[in-house]
């Protein structure tokens, strides 16, 4: 039986905020336990919340790049349950009202093929403490300095049909927030996780399978892999007769994996109802709008420009500008070499090669944006072959150091000069009589391929350095 | 609307409540008396009126972006029940 | 000295008659010595009041000054007071020393007051008999078999027996007014946003209120402009000014219009109660105001819509107190679910176990549209009614209470009678309406209130029409014989 997968995302993205959602206390990671928890955090008793600003222009200004409908009155509503890592025994977040309503999100694949996901809604919640387990002799601790910091929450329709179709619905809303700056969308530290609600059914049934919600998946490759687990999972066994049950699990990444999280599912009710301690949320027309004109160039529009401007084609310009950094530093490397192609080339090649072998992004890179920019500069005009560049280019990555100075010291300068290139090419020549006179009395359609061989001699004998380009016209007049 | 003793446990087990077991029939039975007290709502016609969440006509008051709390865990920590390296102590959590 | 209203305290205090320091030191003694009678304060904070009282002393003799400085007083313990316990009536905050201060107790400590301690009331503040607090029931100063009403019933049973001038108090359903009215004392709730909330334990917080409990409006009038005002910390709280109410209250009320709603003069009021209240209306009548009736068709549906509202936000603001970051905490849980349902189980007590499970159940899956959206909606009907009642009127009046104080363990068997104890003052907090009860006579020896209930912000003008009551009658300058009072 062939099979249909069925996937809809919930990601949960922190907004990137100098205080909490509802309190003054700092965003800040990585600090002692409960030192960023005041009193609203710590839910003492009387405490109430006040709704930072900052939160809501996030919110809107996601909603705005978009396209979504934007919740002009917005309600936070409390989702009640008890759990230690939330102080007031229920997180303050949006139901009926959220502040983004529903939107389409274009999404492209690697084959260059588009697909519209549907948004469901995005709304605002507050990030729960972190239990630890480690150390406490049979305890549990808690620190609260995460309690309270601002999520937006994203609801995708279940439009996806595949675990590639979730990465990139995934890396689209990734592009967005770090493009508006809202969050630093680090999956990696937890800034943006990502919960896949996942199904399969029968190609061609109607109705959807009974769905499995894989909850907490911190990285675009686990994302794919625990889909893809959970997919076969489902498959075989629903094929072996057994049936899916509604839960939620877990992804092992050591044991590519996913298994039901091990407390009992009790059946919650979560008696929502809106927060008396809050007010509606009401947003003016003209707030909205000035919202709207002061966003930042958007992925999608900065692929056409990229197209346009720079005469890319629509694959380089979607990998160019999927990050902002990558986009910027794109930008930077072009202005400074004028090459734009070769500096996409460069950028999705050899330096895109290398972050991804030292699992660097873009911004610790070695090599700053200048001096690609000058490398690529150098090979233009012709100082440098493509191989001495690349030669260039390890050097520069391992040791640093200038472009011009390190071409003097590794002695890479190309032997441009047609004086030297003859002396070469005669001696090769004088050294390969047999090879001279075959060449000489192959019909012309064989000479193209015997051609390489000299350049080869050429080049070998100039240790690399001749300016393939000048070898060529000579050897073409001496033959 | 009367409650059997079965529902009342069910709504202490939400509410993290113990009862104790010879509470709970004089406990469903001053629950199911207050139901009953206002079941008399449910006879009132309220199509077309909508809901009151809160006296006055308002919205949200929006705060500053700004980080107005300074670090205060041992003032706040000197009233909890247990800590260990700053951390607040619970009986082991279960994912 | 103990039988001095706050205005004549101010006075005296100006003069130079007597120090902050001496007052503060002679009430002290006096609490001390009759409390144990009362149980109206749950802790004394003596060697605090001293402190601030010698503060104000020295204020007074150096310049600027706030408006009741060095005035003794005492705060509901359900304000959080830094350093001191703020227990709110709970064994669940038995042990809780509050690491900050309420708003309400900063402003108020702004205004030079000084706190003498922390009074008792009903757990959680879920109570109109004082008898659901876990540090035993407050007695009715006019007679100590008697409740005080509650939640608030230390502070209307100190004001009354002359412990203190005045005292704050809150007000979710009658809190304030209806053991103003039992213990023979004047109390405001003020409209909702008037007062601050914050660092005010929270019961139901779209009904909550905090205000004053004193012997006269005038009283009243001085409290609340030292509690009200805006703060930035509670999204509810408005920002608008505060009116200087002590300074309207001599305003002439002829031409004022006072309703009648028909719904509680009815013709069978025909109670003690009823004649009381009709007589202090006569009173009113002869100063020049005008009795209209008016109609609130949905007023006798406020009771169970407020126990529906009430109990569903309380179920969910006490889920706070569950034994990990402060408060009571079971011994040797077993495991985390352990924790919680002990240190809560034991923790709160019947009336607030009671609360939160129905609650639970108004909220929960299947039955929130049925009773709390229902509940919201008539919520909205009631309101109405009062907007359209003020069309005609100025201000609305009735009993603030059904009698007069009961016998302890009179009503404690059975929730449901003891709650429409609230009928006539749980409407105002539906609606976020200001109100107030102020003494209009006694019956056989026990007190009875009037209550008024004015517009949103016309706290002035109800302050003023009780001010010009209480300038024609004498039963707020009553006080329980016991107590040294001329009643």
């Amino acid at each position: 039986m062939e099979w249909e997968t069925v996937i809809g995302l919930e990601i949960h993205v922190q907004l990137k905020t100098q205080s909490k959602i509802f309190s003054g206390a700092a965003v800040d990671f990585g600090q002692e336990p409960n030192t960023n928890a005041c009193a609203v955090d710590l839910a003492l008793p009387g405490t109430l919340p006040v709704l930072n600003k900052a939160v809501i222009e996030m919110a809107v200004q996601f909603g705005l790049a978009l396209n979504a409908e934007i919740g002009y009155r917005s309600v936070f509503e409390r989702k009640n349950y008890f759990y230690p890592d939330l102080p007031k025994g229920y997180q303050t977040t949006q139901l009926d009202e959220p502040i983004v309503g529903q939107a389409k999100v274009k999404i492209e694949l690697e084959d260059g093929s588009e697909k519209t996901i549907r948004l469901h809604h995005a709304h605002l919640e507050e990030d729960a403490g972190k239990s630890l387990h480690e150390d406490f002799a049979g305890k549990s601790g808690i620190d609260l300095n995460r309690a309270g910091t601002a999520l937006i929450e994203i609801v995708s329709e279940p439009d996806m049909r595949s675990a590639e179709e979730a990465v990139a619905f995934l890396k689209k809303i990734h592009s967005i927030v770090t493009y508006l700056g809202i969050s630093d969308g680090e999956m990696s530290q937890g800034s943006m996780r990502c919960d896949a609600n996942v199904s399969v059914r029968p190609l061609g049934q109607e109705e959807y399978g009974t769905r499995a919600e894989i909850k907490n998946i911190n990285s675009f490759r686990f994302v794919e892999r625990a889909i893809g687990v959970e997919v076969e999972r489902q498959i075989d066994l629903i094929t072996d007769g057994g049936t899916v049950v509604q839960e939620t699990r877990l992804y092992d990444s050591d044991k590519n994996e996913t298994r039901p999280m091990r407390s009992k599912e009790v059946a919650n009710d979560y008696r929502y109802f809106p927060c008396p301690d809050l007010l509606p949320v009401e947003l003016e027309e003209s707030y909205v709008q000035s919202l709207k004109e002061s966003l930042p160039e958007l992925p999608d529009a900065k692929k056409k420009r990229f197209c346009s401007d720079y005469g890319l084609s629509s694959y380089d310009a979607g990998l160019l500008t999927q990050e902002r950094p990558v986009a910027d530093y794109f930008e930077e490397v072009a202005t400074e070499c004028k090459d734009a192609k070769l500096a996409a080339n460069w950028i999705n090649g050899e330096l895109s090669a290398q972050l991804n072998k030292e699992d660097l992004e873009i911004s610790n890179s070695p090599l700053v944006a200048k001096t690609l920019g000058q490398l690529i500069t150098r090979v233009v005009d012709g100082t440098i072959s493509g191989k001495q560049a690349k030669q260039l280019f390890e050097t520069l990555w391992t040791e640093g150091g200038e472009v011009n100075q390190t071409i003097e010291a590794e002695g890479l300068k190309q032997v441009s000069d047609s004086g030297a290139i003859e002396e070469l090419v005669n001696q090769v020549i004088a050294e390969n009589p047999q090879q001279v006179e075959n060449f000489r009395s192959a019909p012309e359609e064989k000479q193209k391929k015997m051609f390489g061989f000299f350049v080869g001699q050429v080049m070998k004998l100039s240790q690399g350095q001749a300016n393939p380009a000048e070898v060529n016209k000579i050897l073409k007049v001496k033959l | 609307m009367a409650l059997t003793p079965d529902d009342v446990a069910k709504l202490a087990e939400l509410a993290r409540l113990s009862i104790d077991s010879n509470h709970v029939e004089s406990t469903t039975q001053s629950v199911s008396s207050i139901l009953h007290l206002v079941d008399q709502l449910k006879q009132v016609d309220t199509k077309d009126v909508s809901a009151l969440a809160h006296p006055l006509d308002i919205t949200q008051r929006l705060r500053a972006d700004e980080v107005s709390e300074l670090n205060q865990r041992d003032e706040f920590q000197k009233i909890a029940p247990e800590v260990e390296n700053g951390l607040y102590l619970v009986p082991r959590v279960v994912e | 000295m103990f039988n001095k209203s706050i205005r004549e305290i101010l006075d005296d205090l100006a003069k130079g008659e007597y120090s902050s320091r001496e007052i503060t030191k002679s009430l002290l003694e006096r609490i001390k010595a009759l409390d144990p009678d009362l149980n109206s304060f749950i802790t004394l904070t003596e060697e605090n009041a001293l402190a601030s009282a010698e503060a104000a002393d020295k204020a007074r003799s150096g310049g600027e000054i706030g408006s009741l400085c060095g005035v003794p007083i005492a705060h509901k313990d359900i304000f959080c007071t830094q350093g001191v316990r703020t227990s709110c009536g709970s064994k669940m905050l038995d042990n809780f020393i509050s690491p900050y201060d309420a708003h309400l107790v900063q402003s108020m400590a702004k205004a030079g007051v000084v706190s003498l301690g922390k009074t008792n009331m009903d757990e959680f503040a879920m109570g109109s008999s004082n008898e659901t607090s876990f540090y035993g029931p407050v007695k009715n100063p006019w007679d100590t078999e008697r409740v005080p009403g509650g939640s608030s019933g230390g502070s209307a049973a100190a004001v009354a027996a002359r412990l203190v001038p005045g005292a704050t108090a809150t007000d979710t359903g009658g809190s304030i007014r209806q053991p103003a009215s039992l213990c023979g004392v004047t109390g405001l709730k003020p409209t909702y946003g008037r007062v601050s909330r914050y660092g005010m334990i929270a019961f139901a917080s779209s009904l909550d209120q905090a205000g004053p409990i004193a012997r006269t409006a005038e009283d009243c009038a001085l409290l609340l402009e030292a509690m009200a005002g805006f703060d930035s910390n509670d999204s509810t709280c408005i920002d608008r000014d505060v009116p200087q109410y002590s300074a309207s209250l001599d305003n002439d009320i002829s031409g004022l219009r006072i309703g009648l709603p028909k719904q509680y003069f009815n013709g069978d009021t025909n109670s003690e109660v009823g004649k009381l209240v009709d007589q202090a209306l006569t009173a009113l009548e002869q100063a020049g105001a005008k009795l209209i009736e008016v109609d609130l068709p949905h007023v006798e549906l406020a009771i169970p819509t407020y126990y529906v509202v009430a109990p569903a936000e309380c179920s969910t603001n006490l889920s706070r107190f569950d034994g990990v970051r402060y408060g009571h905490r079971c011994e040797n849980p077993a495991d985390l679910e352990d924790l919680y349902s002990r240190s809560r189980g034991e923790g709160f007590g019947d009336e607030v176990k009671r609360r939160i499970l129905v609650g639970t159940y108004v909220l929960s899956a299947g039955f929130y549209d049925a009773y709390y959206r229902q509940a919201q909606k008539i919520r909205r009907l009631i309101q109405q009614d009062f907007v359209s009642a003020f069309d005609q009127v100025d201000l609305i009046a009735s009993p603030s209470a059904l009698s007069t104080a009961f016998k302890m363990g009179e009503k404690s068997g059975d929730p449901v009678e003891m709650y429409q104890e609230d009928l006539y003052t749980i409407p105002a907090n539906l609606a976020g309406l200001p109100a107030m009860s102020v003494p209009c006579g006694l019956m056989n020896n026990l007190p009875v209130g009037m209550q008024f209930v004015g517009r949103h912000f016309e706290e002035g003008l109800m302050l003023n029409t009780a001010h010009q009551y209480q300038k024609r009658t004498n039963w707020h300058e009553l006080s329980p014989e016991k107590f040294g009072g001329q009643g």
